[in-house]
């Protein structure tokens, strides 16, 4: 009879376990929604990708459609190419546009898709014509000041 | 001179001396595996030592597990609050003890609570001539005795760092949304945003998987090669605590750096 009591008690001990790696698989990772569904690739070519990061969400509209898959740089035409899974219920048509957009202040970056209005859809494989790359500070604060710069001799002539 | 020359030969010596240690216990570990299928067959004698080893190790772990969850979320808060950043408290608390502190502190525990008792079993059951007997009667003590306590604690861990885990970030929810009132959505969203099954909780898996294997076969190792005396059984159980503890904390570095390393690449 002692026997049964470590049964039940190991059966238990088990399920509990189980029980924890099915609570932090559903509550605290992100199993449900799209890791799980296949999706579609798409590859994206951008000048300059900033601070992207691979596994950054892909989002239209707000809304979380995927996510970046990888992202290599292609050494004859130096720009980066980042392939990106969509959730294959969303389709987008050919002519839409990926931009590098930053959430909030300091957050993270991730690839925005605007859809346009062409009737073809993009499919497996298929390229992004239209990108837009990420800002990148350096760059725009050296616009700024050469803007400013060529006001104020534009001025003083 | 003669004194260097005889320190020198000493460090030669205890250098070798753990090395045939070390080969002795890969030795122990491949005849281990060879029998590991008798615990499977014989059931019972596997769910009497996941009894010892981990329903018994539950209370420490999920008590330990929630204190480190409420301490990381009041310390993550003190210091996300300076950059008003306080709502990624989830993230940080889920995946530091996803990724580290659930499989790290429950494998130092479960070597303090359950190493450490094999290791004082088998090393008396090796003391009294138990072991001896039962090969005289030609039954295979390895598969007996050594190789259930071995699985049970292969078994054991995962579990254990789940329920470590689940606890901690249950601690942290008490602290840092009842408490603390931070947001109760946000701090689950946000969480559930960051933390990745495949990456995080899958390698946090895998890592207590391996730590099950070290613990385990160091706990059995001591004991089964312990010197037949009281002095030597409670060294043995000394030994086990130490060694596991290093063991389990070098091998989360290789591991770690295995793992995460070119993560953000």
């Amino acid at each position: 009879m002692k026997k049964s009591k470590f049964d039940l008690a190991v059966g238990l001990f088990v399920a509990a376990g189980l029980l924890a790696l099915v609570f932090l698989a559903m509550k605290v990772g992100n199993l449900t929604g799209l890791e799980t569904s296949e999706g579609y690739r798409l590859e994206a070519r951008f000048d300059n990708i900033g601070g992207l990061k691979v596994r950054a969400p892909v989002k239209s509209s707000g809304v979380a459609v995927g996510r970046v898959d990888s992202i290599t740089l292609d050494s004859q035409t130096y720009e980066a190419k980042a392939i990106l899974r969509i959730d294959q219920n969303y389709k987008f048509s050919k002519d839409t546009i990926a931009s590098i957009l930053t959430s909030g202040l300091l957050g993270e970056q991730y690839v925005s898709l605007e859809a346009g209005g062409d009737s073809v859809y993009l499919g497996q494989g298929d390229r992004i014509a239209k990108t837009q790359p990420a800002m990148i500070m350096e760059k725009l604060i050296s616009q700024f000041l050469f803007n400013k710069a060529s006001e104020t001799t534009g001025t003083s002539k | 001179m003669s004194s260097v020359i005889e320190m020198i030969e000493g460090l030669g010596r205890s250098v070798l001396s753990a090395l045939a240690r070390l080969g002795l216990a890969g030795r122990f570990f491949l005849a281990i595996m060879m029998v590991i299928g008798v615990p499977l067959r014989r059931f019972s004698l596997l769910v009497r030592e996941l009894y010892f080893s981990g329903v018994r190790s539950i209370l420490i772990i999920v008590v330990s597990g929630m204190f480190v969850g409420m301490v990381l979320a009041i310390q993550g808060y003190e210091v996300l609050q300076r950059f008003g950043s306080s709502e990624t408290l989830g993230v940080l608390v889920a995946l530091s003890l996803v990724r580290e502190l659930g499989p790290v502190v429950t494998a130092l525990l479960f070597a303090g609570r359950a190493g450490s008792a094999v290791t004082a079993e088998i090393g008396l059951m090796q003391a009294t001539d138990q072991i001896a007997a039962m090969d005289m009667m030609a039954v295979n003590p390895i598969a007996r005795i050594i190789s259930p306590r071995f699985l049970a604690s292969v078994v054991s861990m995962p579990l254990l760092a789940c329920m470590f885990s689940a606890a901690g970030v249950f601690g942290a929810y008490l602290v840092g949304v009842k408490l603390i009132g931070i947001d109760d959505g946000s701090f689950w969203s946000q969480m559930q945003a960051g933390v990745d099954f495949r990456l995080d909780i899958v390698n946090g898996l895998i890592k207590s998987l391996v730590f099950g294997v070290a613990v385990g076969l160091i706990a059995v190792f001591e004991g089964y090669y312990a010197p037949p005396t009281a002095e030597g059984v409670s060294s043995a159980t000394t030994r086990t605590v130490v060694t596991s503890s290093l063991a389990v904390l070098m091998l989360d570095f290789v591991l770690t750096v295995w793992m995460f390393r070119g993560l953000n690449g």
